[in-house]
C-alpha cells in the first residue's frame, strides 16, 4: 500500500470485547478523510488505534512506510496529531499554558520557548480565534471555547496528518461551521486530515474522502458523490432516506425518510396479521 | 542575557523568557519569586533554628561558626549538636515534599501522597521489623524503613497495576495495604518490651533529633541525585496531568516517564523517612501549600520541596519548644499543623461541591 497513513488487517479490542476485525484502511496523503458509522461502530477506536494511542490486538498500522510502533513517541508526535473526545482538562490551568504544551514533541529540556514554538503557539490560537482568552483559566470556558483550545493545542503540535475524534460535539452550528472551515482552511494548505462525524450532510460537504463503517468493518471508502446512495445509508444506518443533491454546495444531502413513511411498513404487517 | 518580562498580562501570567545560544526558556515569574522567598526562609529559620537552644548563640557568632572561623565551643555546638538537626530537617522537608508533589501529580489527587498509599507505613513496618526483632538501632533501622518503602511500593504498584493505569485503584490499594501494615506495626508494637516499644514509638512519630552528619547524608545524597532528575522528567509530569491520552498524543513515552517518576518519588521518601521516621502530612500538605502560593496549574517540585523544608525546619523549631524540658519529637507538631490543614482542605472542597478527584 502506498500513502504516509494506512493501517493492514486490524483487530481491535477492548480487553476481551473485540471492537473490529481485519480492518484496512488507507488515508490518502493530502486528502480530508471523514470517518461516518453508526455508534460504537469502531469509529474512534480505529482513529486512536492511526494516532498510537492504541494497540492493536493483530495487525499493524504503518507511517511512512514503517510499523508506527517502530518509531519514538516524539517522532510520532511530530507528524501525527490528534484531537480526543473528551480530553481531562486540569484545573488551574490558563488557555496559553495548555496550547504551549502542544510544543512538547519540539523542545528539549533546555530549548522549552524558542521563537519558533512561541510563533507557532500564536498562530494556532490566531487561526482558533482564541488569543483574546490567553489568560482565561480553561475550566472556566464554555463548551465551544473550550473545543477552539485543544484544537490550537494540536494545531500548535505542527502536524501534517491531523486527526480529530467529533471535533463538532458540545458546539452550536454556527461554531460547527467554523471549525469544519478551519478544518478546510487546514487541508488546503496541505495537511492530511482525517475527523470522524456524525452528520452525514457536514461530512459531504467537507469530506474528499469518506470512510463508511459498520460493526468494526469498512462498508465503503471514495469520494461523497459515489459513496452516498439512499441504499448504503439504509444498509448502515438502518434509515430509509432520499439522498439529493445539497443546494448550496452539490455534495449529497441525506434527507431521511418521514415519520410515517418509516413506519409504513411495520404497520402493514401488523394489518396484515388482524385481517 | 536577555530577560524580557510582559508586563502587560495578569501578574500570574506574567513570563520570563530567556533566550540565550542553545538555551530558551520560560518561566514564571510568580513561581520563582515564591521559590527564591521559600528559598530564603527555609534557610533564615534554620540559621534562628541554630542560634537558640539551650546555649543561645549570636547569629553573628553562628555564621562565624559555619564558616569555620568561630572558638571551638560555639563550634561545637552549632556545628556538632546543632547542624546535623538543623541540615537533617531541612533535607527530610524537601524530599517528603517532592515526594509528595510527584505522587500527587501523577495520581491527579490530593490525597495520592505517600503517607497515604502505604509507603510510609512499609516503612514503618520495616524499621519496627529492625528494631524490635533484630534488636538493632541507629543505622540498620534506616536501611529497615528503606527496605520497607521500597518493597511495600513495588507491592502496590503491582497489586494497583495489573492492567493499564488507574490512579484511584493505586490510592484505594496503597490505603488496604497501610491498613494491613498498620496492624502489623501494632502487634510487633504490643508483643515487644516496654524499652524496646518506646524507642519504637519515638521512632515512628518521626523526629530529627539527636542526628549526625551520616543520617545528611543518607538523605542529602539521594535527595542530590533524585532532584535533578525530578527536574528532567517535570516536563513529562505536567503533560501526564493532561492524562495518558494527551500525553501519549504529544510524544510522552507514557509508561516509562510514569514508572521512573515514581521510582525516584519512591527514592526520597524511601531515604527521607530511613532519615526521620514517618513524619506526618509533610508530603501532603507542602505540595498543595506551594501550589496555592505559586498559582501554577500543578505543583511545582522546586517550589513544594522549599515549602517542605520550610515546614519541617520551622516544625521542628517549634517542637523544641513546646515543652521547656522535653524534646517534642517534629512528627507530632507537622501533624497538628496537617491534620487540621487536611481538614480544612476536605471542608472546603466539598463546599465547593466537589469530592476530592
Amino acid at each position: 500500500m502506498d500513502g504516509r497513513l494506512w493501517a493492514r488487517e486490524l483487530t481491535l479490542a477492548y480487553d476481551e470485547r473485540v471492537v473490529a476485525r481485519d480492518l484496512s484502511v488507507r488515508i490518502a496523503d493530502g486528502s480530508f478523510t471523514v470517518i461516518v458509522g453508526p455508534n460504537a461502530c469502531g469509529k474512534s477506536t480505529l482513529l486512536k488505534t492511526l494516532a498510537r494511542v492504541l494497540k492493536p490486538r493483530a495487525g499493524t498500522v504503518h507511517l511512512d512506510g514503517e510499523p508506527i510502533s517502530s518509531y519514538a513517541s516524539r517522532h510520532v508526535a511530530r507528524q501525527i496529531g490528534m484531537l480526543p473526545q473528551s480530553p481531562v482538562v486540569p484545573n488551574g490551568i490558563v488557555v496559553e499554558d495548555l496550547v504551549s504544551r502542544g510544543r512538547f514533541a519540539h523542545q528539549r529540556l533546555l530549548r522549552q520557548w524558542s521563537v519558533a514554538d512561541e510563533t507557532v503557539v500564536v498562530e494556532a490560537m490566531r487561526m482558533t480565534e482564541v488569543l483574546d482568552l490567553a489568560d482565561r483559566f480553561v475550566e472556566e470556558l464554555s463548551g465551544g471555547q473550550r473545543q477552539r483550545v485543544w484544537l490550537a493545542m494540536v494545531l500548535a503540535q505542527e502536524t501534517g496528518i491531523l486527526l480529530l475524534d467529533e471535533p463538532t460535539t458540545f458546539l452550536d452550528l454556527a461554531h460547527q461551521f467554523e471549525v469544519l472551515d478551519l478544518c478546510a482552511d487546514l487541508h488546503e494548505q496541505g495537511r492530511t486530515i482525517v475527523a470522524v462525524l456524525h452528520d452525514l450532510n457536514q461530512a459531504c460537504r467537507y469530506a474528499t474522502e469518506l470512510v463508511v463503517m459498520r460493526d468494526g468493518a469498512l462498508v465503503a471508502q471514495g469520494p461523497p458523490a459515489q459513496v452516498i446512495t439512499p441504499a448504503l445509508v439504509e444498509q448502515v444506518f438502518g434509515m430509509p432516506c432520499r439522498v439529493m443533491d445539497d443546494p448550496e454546495t452539490g455534495t449529497p444531502m441525506v434527507v431521511p425518510a418521514s415519520r410515517s413513511r418509516r413506519r409504513e411498513p411495520l404497520l402493514g404487517q401488523f394489518i396484515d396479521r388482524t385481517t | 542575557m536577555t530577560g524580557v518580562v510582559r508586563s502587560e498580562r495578569p501578574a500570574s501570567a506574567r513570563r520570563l523568557v530567556v533566550r540565550r545560544g542553545p538555551v530558551a526558556l520560560r518561566l514564571r515569574v510568580r513561581t520563582l519569586v515564591v521559590g527564591v522567598v521559600l528559598t530564603v526562609a527555609a534557610i533564615a529559620i534554620a540559621m534562628v533554628s541554630l542560634a537558640s537552644g539551650d546555649f543561645p548563640v549570636p547569629l553573628g557568632d553562628v555564621l562565624r561558626a559555619l564558616a569555620g572561623q568561630g572558638d571551638a565551643g560555639t563550634e561545637f555546638i552549632v556545628v556538632t549538636l546543632r547542624l546535623p538537626r538543623v541540615l537533617v530537617a531541612l533535607l527530610v522537608g524537601a524530599a517528603l515534599a517532592a515526594s509528595g508533589a510527584v505522587f500527587q501529580s501523577l495520581t491527579r489527587n490530593p490525597l495520592g501522597s505517600p503517607d497515604f498509599i502505604g509507603l510510609t507505613t512499609g516503612a514503618s513496618t520495616g524499621a519496627l521489623l529492625v528494631i524490635l526483632i533484630l534488636d538493632e538501632r541507629g543505622l540498620p533501622v534506616a536501611v529497615g524503613a528503606m527496605v520497607g518503602c521500597v518493597a511495600t511500593s513495588v507491592a502496590v504498584y503491582l497489586l494497583a497495576f495489573q492492567r493499564g493505569t488507574n490512579a484511584f485503584r493505586l490510592i484505594l490499594m496503597g490505603i488496604g495495604v497501610s491498613a494491613l501494615l498498620e496492624s502489623a506495626n501494632s502487634f510487633l508494637l504490643v508483643r515487644a518490651r516496654l524499652s524496646d516499644a518506646l524507642a519504637a514509638q519515638v521512632w515512628l512519630i518521626g523526629s530529627v533529633g539527636g542526628r549526625s552528619f551520616t543520617d545528611v547524608a543518607l538523605v542529602g545524597i539521594p535527595l542530590a541525585v533524585v532532584l535533578p532528575v525530578l527536574l528532567v522528567l517535570a516536563r513529562q509530569l505536567s503533560m501526564l496531568n493532561l492524562g495518558d491520552e494527551t500525553a501519549a498524543l504529544n510524544g510522552v513515552p507514557v509508561e516509562r516517564s510514569r514508572v521512573a517518576l515514581a521510582l525516584s518519588a519512591v527514592v526520597l521518601a524511601a531515604t527521607a523517612t530511613a532519615a526521620a521516621g514517618p513524619v506526618a502530612f509533610v508530603a501532603l500538605a507542602a505540595p498543595h501549600l506551594a501550589t496555592r502560593l505559586t498559582r501554577a496549574p500543578g505543583p511545582g517540585i522546586l517550589p513544594a520541596a522549599a515549602m517542605g523544608a520550610v515546614l519541617m525546619v520551622a516544625g521542628d523549631w517549634l517542637a523544641q519548644r513546646v515543652l521547656p524540658t522535653r524534646d517534642v519529637p517534629v512528627g507530632v507538631v507537622t501533624a497538628a499543623l496537617g491534620g487540621a490543614y487536611l481538614t480544612w482542605l476536605l471542608a472546603r472542597e466539598w463546599r465547593r461541591g466537589r469530592a476530592l478527584g
